[in-house]
């Protein structure tokens, strides 16, 4: 059975003696009958997919619509020619967020985590992580279990689907479990991995999902930057002592009540919000499909 | 949902529901049709009209009538390697009413002759639906091996069926009966936790009253690229 709150991973985890990552691993080996190392691999294969998808980055793609690619080129240029306000980490982490958003628009291949609209969320904070602070590859794959336990409780308890719960629940939910990874790698326990997840949805509640032209293009892309920044900001605030003062577990419940109240036409059937503005008009009438 | 439906699946993006979940939907049409698909009518229905060119829809399709999964880096290719392997395609609107807003209606013809039409829905995440075969209501998700029998409504062949299953250690996991009108054809559309054999599918085609059998496995394709 999939755990419907963090608390049921804290406690499992506590009881135990065994840290958040173990107790989400162990769900999988009853949950499909698997053993801890065949797991294990497949976690690692989506950690060497999500590598290769970003090193296969190519500027020069464009999306079918002609709407994305390039901007993951010009960010890496920002970030090698120009001194910036934000630090390199901060800067690849926007970067690697682009190009995933990038591939995934063109038709490249992505790991889905948790949808593909929201794919550069969490590769991008752990595989700059891995760059700048080299944990080592067994400690990334910890992490993704520690998101993928967020990410299970968010799915069973809300949605992580922007057509059933806004954006709120793909970008949203990308980002508190990227929040919840970082804070491990950043050696925080239990207590420092939901609270980063939670203070960092708290930000992203009543996300409204209005893509262009119905495409997983705009806004979708440049939201993975604000996801995995979102991650960074708050995990920190996390391991810096800071806790949210709603319980996490309430907050995925209200995350959950929100994408329920938010209207149909904020929910990923483009009659409202950005899907319907003049510039979305003029993209959506060059794309129409008479040519099909 | 398990923890790899989070982290995961790897796909070729940009859409679980139009594209990965359009690449199986072509793959179980290619599989259900048994042999290697040399002509294929593609008529797209509501959202995959739409937005099905900017979503990469058809090539994804076409990608899983030629064996391709939703992983496979050749499927934004795969209109040109249709051609190269001489499989002709056609695009069109489908003429569907009621059906689910991410539906396709693909009609397709086999090197051998055989025919099959099916309507295919993308019902959120990757997961499908083939929701009808033959014009005939099927209602199957691809994550069993099933097995389509086409037959004629009459007392009997439920039980026939049944029986040689049964004697071919088959569990049958699920199992829906649909009919166009009494005595008229009807189909039975039956989950199986075991692959079903070859000779089974020989015998189940040649009993009396059953006009056709369809089978979709989940072993890979003799032929895939
Ligand atoms: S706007 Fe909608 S389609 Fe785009 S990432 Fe958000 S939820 Fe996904």
């Amino acid at each position: 059975m999939s755990y419907k709150k963090l608390t049921e991973i804290t406690e499992l985890s506590e009881k135990r003696h065994i840290p958040f990552w173990q107790a989400v691993l162990e769900e999988d080996m009853i949950e499909r009958g698997v053993s801890r190392e065949d797991s294990m691999s497949r976690m690692e294969y989506m950690y060497e997919t999500i590598k290769e998808a970003d090193e296969n980055y190519d500027p020069a793609l464009r999306s079918a619509s002609g709407l994305a690619g390039g901007d993951g080129g010009l960010l890496e240029e920002y970030r090698k020619k120009h001194s910036s306000l934000l630090n390199d980490f901060v800067l690849e982490v926007m970067e690697k967020a682009v190009k995933m958003g990038e591939s995934n628009a063109c038709m490249r291949r992505i790991v889905a985590m948790p949808t593909a609209g929201s794919c550069g969320v969490i590769p991008a904070v752990l595989l700059t992580y891995m760059k700048h602070k080299n944990p080592g590859k067994d400690r990334i794959i910890e992490a993704l279990y520690v998101a993928g336990g967020i990410g299970e409780v968010i799915a069973t308890s809300a949605s992580i689907s922007g057509a059933e719960g806004g954006c709120q629940a793909e970008i949203g939910s990308a980002s508190a479990m990227a929040a919840g990874a970082l804070a491990y790698l950043e050696g925080g326990g239990n207590e420092e991995i939901v609270h980063a997840a939670a203070l960092t949805l708290k930000n992203m509640l009543g996300l409204t999902c209005d893509p262009v032209a119905g495409l997983v293009e705009v806004p979708c892309i440049k939201r993975n930057v604000a996801g995995a920044v979102n991650a960074v900001v708050y995990s920190q605030m996390a391991m810096a002592g800071v806790r949210s003062a709603i319980e996490p577990d309430e907050v995925i419940d209200s995350m959950n009540r929100i994408g329920r109240l938010l209207p149909t036409c904020l929910k990923e059937t483009g009659q409202e919000g950005l899907a319907i503005t003049r510039s979305a008009q003029k993209i959506t009438e060059r794309l129409s499909i008479t040519d099909l | 949902m398990n923890l790899f439906d989070i982290i995961g699946p790897v796909m070729v993006g940009p859409s679980s529901s139009h594209t990965a979940g359009a690449v199986k939907i072509g793959l179980a049409a290619g599989k259900l049709l048994g042999e290697k698909v040399v002509s294929a009518e593609i008529l797209l229905y509501g959202s995959f009209l739409a937005t099905g060119k900017g979503h990469g829809t058809d090539a994804a399709l076409v990608a899983g009538l030629l064996g391709m999964k939703m992983d496979d880096e050749n499927i934004p290719k795969s209109l040109e390697i249709a051609k190269e392997r001489g499989l002709q395609i056609k695009f069109g609107k489908a003429d569907l009413k009621d059906a689910h807003p991410n539906s396709v209606e693909m009609r397709l013809v086999g090197e051998h002759g055989r025919k099959l039409s099916i309507v295919g829905e993308s019902i959120g995440g990757s997961l499908i639906n083939i929701a009808k075969i033959d014009g005939l209501d099927a209602n199957f998700s691809g994550d069993f091996p099933t097995l389509i029998i086409h037959n004629e409504d009459q007392p009997g062949h439920l039980a026939e069926v049944t029986g040689m299953l049964a004697r071919s250690s088959i569990n049958v996991a699920t199992m829906q009966l649909y009919r166009a009108s009494r005595g008229g054809e009807a189909v039975m559309v039956i989950e199986c936790d075991q692959e079903v054999p070859e000779e089974t599918l020989e015998w189940l085609q040649k009993a009396d009253g059953i006009t056709k059998v369809t089978y979709f496995s989940l072993k890979e394709p003799e032929e895939t690229r």
